[in-house]
Parts: structure tokens; sequence; C-alpha cells
């Protein structure tokens, strides 16, 4: 039983052309989805959707079998969910302990065995405490926007695109980092533009065109559909 | 060489008509110039009418003083006002709510363009403007009672033995000490709290801000709450400094916004600074230094004009010029605010 499940969501800009089509998306706990395929075939928002940014017009929203479509973005963050969106994922003007005491704003209880946990994941952030975020390297930047996520104490993370614009030793690092966070019995989800290495440590993946399901199946049997690796991963 | 005494003569007949005069006025500047920082950050829009918001809460005041002297309460040697000054701060957050209710909350929604809401602004500015006068009408008055002075000229002629005196109204005197403490309140209440964290994160990153859980309208009635104590205590102390007049509040609108701009926009820092940076231009400026000069100088040099770069009824185009100064060369202000 998926964790977190879009069915058949439709979903639209100002009442244009709808960017989703009947898209489903699911997330396990323990487990590492992936959303992939062309520009513009509604990855990121089908995230969006998913967390309450943008209203679907048909289909279901469930968290654990709940309904969660009708909540507002604040409600979903509070019930488990967590993003890091691909740019602007920080607060540059200030201090990484303040981005991560912002992460937890909305929790009342003790922070700092949380925040411990994320310098620990991060020790880079601990030895930048104090400084301004918009300071740090875009390496740092990205550390300290999962930091921030994961003060929530999440049950689930939806990640866009986290090594758009990194370079590839980031990159690794990055996806070292997801599959702790994977390891730690989060769900993971993740838009990537990186196909190939995203899909090789997936446990799942959704191959998305135009705003529907293309492929959907496991990282590795996508990675050996000839269809999938002609189109989307040359070949 | 000039003797020792009239050096000293010389200083503190600056002191007396420049330095004191433009600390006064620059805290009441900067206390409104932080107001509308503040909204500029949270609420993305320049507030046009945040000089008759002060007015329409010192006319609060005022009405509420008169009330208190009619029923014998007052303060002593301190102005009455201050006591009108928590209710006058309800009052005026209650007007500033009904404003964003009927009007800003709309924009918001709609999430119009800045220029539109700074529109909406313009139109409120009138409004509250006309209220302002359909209650006290245009003409001056004058509301501070209490002493006047805590040190008069004579009293520090008296004690020094200088022939210039150095006045301290009672009225610059609060206006100093408590502008000191309102704004070390705000920096607390930016940097430390909770509430006032979030401020910032919100004005950072507004995205971010909803998605971390931070709520967008609770952030936007702080922002109000903040306005409304900068805007009543600035009013209020600019009130009981120069007097009440409708239109003197109305036209501070200019050097608040250039106290902004010239501090960077959006910065809380910036607007103090640049609160200062204004009042102290101008009445350097405007200051006739013939008489300083004569102190300082030997007699064959000793001026016959008043020695002013400006007459004071030009106040306002140091603003301007310094609002146009910045603009070209730094345009991100001393704080390095945002660019409009």
């Amino acid at each position: 039983m998926a964790y977190l499940s879009g069915k058949n969501m439709v979903a639209a800009y100002d009442q244009s052309v709808p960017i989703l089509n009947d898209c489903t998306i699911e997330a396990k706990k323990g487990e590492l989805a992936v959303i992939v395929g062309p520009n513009g075939a509604g990855k990121s928002t089908a995230m969006k959707v998913l967390l309450g940014m943008l209203k679907a017009s048909s289909g279901s929203i469930t968290l654990e079998g709940r309904d969660i479509s009708k909540l507002s973005v604040q409600k979903r963050i509070s019930l488990g969910l967590a993003f890091v969106p691909q740019t602007d994922n920080v607060f540059p003007t200030m201090t990484v302990q303040e981005n991560l005491e912002m992460g937890a704003f909305l929790r009342n209880d003790d922070i700092s065995q949380t925040l411990e946990e994320v310098y620990d994941l991060f020790p880079i952030l601990y030895d930048r405490k104090n400084q301004l975020v918009g300071q740090l390297s875009g390496g740092q930047r990205q550390q300290a926007a999962f930091g921030r996520a994961m003060m929530t104490k999440p049950t689930i993370m939806l990640l866009d695109e986290p090594t758009a614009g990194v370079a590839p030793k980031v990159m690794d690092e990055i996806f070292g980092n997801i599959l702790n966070l994977k390891k730690s019995g989060r769900a993971v989800l993740m838009v990537e533009q990186n196909a190939r290495q995203a899909l090789e440590i997936a446990d799942k993946g959704f191959v998305l065109v135009s705003g529907c399901n293309e492929h959907t199946g496991t990282g590795k049997e996508l990675l050996a559909n000839p269809e999938v690796r002609r189109s989307f991963l040359g070949g | 060489m000039p003797e020792l005494t009239d050096i000293l003569n010389s200083i503190v007949l600056l002191l007396n008509f420049v330095f004191v005069p433009a600390l006064a006025y620059g805290s009441q500047l900067a206390l409104g110039a932080l107001a509308v920082t503040l909204v500029y950050a949270i609420l993305r829009f320049a507030n046009f009418a945040q000089g008759d918001t002060m007015a329409f809460s010192t006319v609060i005041t005022i009405l509420l003083t008169w009330l208190l002297q009619k029923w014998g309460i007052t303060l002593g040697f301190i102005p009455t006002a201050l006591l009108a000054l928590p209710l006058a701060i309800v009052a005026t957050l209650i007007y500033i709510l009904l404003t964003d209710k009927f009007v800003y909350a709309y924009y918001r929604k709609q999430n119009s363009k800045p220029i539109t809401v700074v529109m909406a602004s313009v139109g409120v500015m009138f409004v509250t403007g006309g209220l302002v006068r359909f209650i006290l009408g245009p003409t001056h008055h004058v509301f501070a009672d209490g002493a006047r002075f805590i040190i008069t000229a004579g009293e520090f002629k008296s004690m020094t033995g200088l022939s210039e005196g150095l006045a301290i109204k009672t009225s610059q005197f609060l206006t100093i000490t408590i502008a000191v403490l309102l704004v070390g309140f705000v920096f607390y209440f930016l940097q430390k709290t909770k509430t006032g964290k979030a401020m910032r994160a919100y004005a950072d990153n507004q995205d971010l801000a909803l998605l971390s859980g931070i709520d967008p309208n609770r952030i936007v009635r702080v922002t109000w709450v903040l306005v409304a104590i900068l805007s009543t205590i600035a009013g209020v102390l600019y009130g009981l400094d120069k007097g009440f007049m409708a239109n003197a509040y109305h036209q501070m609108l200019l050097p608040m916004f250039a106290a902004v701009i010239v501090g960077g926009i959006g910065s809380p820092m910036g607007a103090i600074v640049g609160g200062f940076v204004i009042s102290f231009s101008e009445l350097i400026l405007t200051y006739a230094y013939k008489k300083f000069l004569i102190y300082l100088l030997p007699e064959v040099w000793q001026p016959d004009g008043l020695v002013q770069f400006l007459g004071t009824e030009y106040k306002f185009a140091v603003s301007f010029v310094i609002l146009v100064i910045v603009l070209l060369l730094r345009p991100t202000g001393i704080f390095k605010g945002k660019v409009i």
C-alpha cells in the first residue's frame, strides 16, 4: 500500500490547457520513487499538486489512505510532507541555524535533537551554522535546503531536481544523502533530470510524457525497457 | 585665533540649533521609515498612506489627551499624550486592519503587481487625510503639556557661563529616548523571536516560508501591529515636538521615503540610518551659519549675510536631491536593499 498516492490527477494553471492529464504518482515508506520525463512533461507540476500548491481539478490524493486533496499546504506539511524546491530553497539573508529553525516553524516541541541529526548528516552546516546561507556554495546551500526540510521530522520528502546545476562530485554526494533519507525509513519522491543515475538508485520510477504516465515500474525495469532507453536515456 | 570660550560657544550653538533638533527629527523620521520599510519587505508595496496614517493616530491621541485633561488626569511634567498612546495604538491598529481587510487583502489575493497596490495605498492616503481634516481640520494644534524644557537655554548659560545656551525640550528628550527603546524592541523582535524570524523568512522567500508552514495572514497582521505601534509613536512624538498640522504629516512622506531608499529598501537598519542622514542633511543645509562664523572668524572676515545654503522653505528639496544622488550612484542604498 502506497504511503503517499496521487491517483488520476488532472491539473492546469489558470484554467488553460491541463499540464497533468490523468497522472498517477505513488511513494512508499523506505523507498525512493523518481519522476523522470522530458521538459514540460509536468514532473514538477505533479509534485506541486501533491503538495497542494496547485489544486487538482480531478483525481485523488491520499496520505496513509486519508484524503488530503482539500487540505492547505501548511496542513499537509504538518502531516509529514516536506518539500525541497529546485530553486530558491533557502532563506539567503538568514543564518544556517535560522534556516533550520524556520523549517521547524510548525513544531512546538524541543527541536534540539532534530537539529543534531541534521548537523550529524551535514557536518559542514554545523561549522557554518552562524553564517548567512546566501554566502554558502551551491552544494552547501543544497544541504541547508535538505536540512530545512528535515526539521519537520517529515515522513515523506519531495525533492524537485535536487542535483540541478551542481558539480558531478556534489551530485554523487547529494544522491548519497537521498539514499540516507530513504534508509531512515522515510518515503522519498524526487523529480530528476539525470534520469539514468536517478533510475539506478530508484525503487520505483514514473516516466511522464505530456502529463500522462508513459511508463511505470521499478528503476531496474525502466532501465531495461528498450523504449524508455531509446526515448529518454539516449539508447 | 578665536578664544576657547568662542569655540565652545560655536559648538553649543551648533548643538542647540542643528544637532539636537536633527537627532529628534531624525528619530521621528526613522520610526516612520521603519514602518515603510517593514511594509515594503513583507507586503511588497511602498505605503503612500504612511504619513497620513501617522496623522490619523496623532488625531486620536489628541482627542484622548483632551479627554484626559478634561478629567484632570495628567502626567506631571511628562506630556499627557503619552498616557493616551496605548489606546491610540489600538485605535490606529483597528483602522489599519480595516484598510487591509477592505483594500489591500483583495489585491494580495489577486496577486496584483506592486504598482497596483501602491496606487491603492494612494487612495488610502487621500481617504485617511480627508478623515484627519474632517476631525481636526487643517489648522495647527499644540497638544504638548507638562514641562516644556528639560534644560532651558537660560539654565544652561548660568550653569556653564557661556553666552550660548543649549536648550533641550522635553519632547526632544522623549523622542530620542523612546525611539532608542522602540528601535531596540523592533530589532530584538525581528532577530530573536520566532514570529520575528518568521517575518524575516517571509520577506526573504515567500514561497519557502509558506512551505515551512508560516501562516502569511498572521505575518501580515503582525506587520500591521508593528506599523501601528511605530506610526502612532512617530506621529505623536513629531506632534509633541512641532505641533500637529495635517499637511505637515502628509509632507513627511517624502523624507520618510527618501530615508528608506537611502538606507536600502526593505532593510530595517537602513531605515534608521537613512532617517538620520535625511534629518542631518536638512538641518545642516538650511541652518544660517552667520553667528557660528562670527564666533570663529576674525572681525574682518565676519560675514554680512546669513551664510545659509538653502532657505528652510527648500528643506524638501534636500530629500529630493539626496534621493536622486542615491538612485544614481548606489540604487541599493547604504545597506544593500532591493532595487526598485
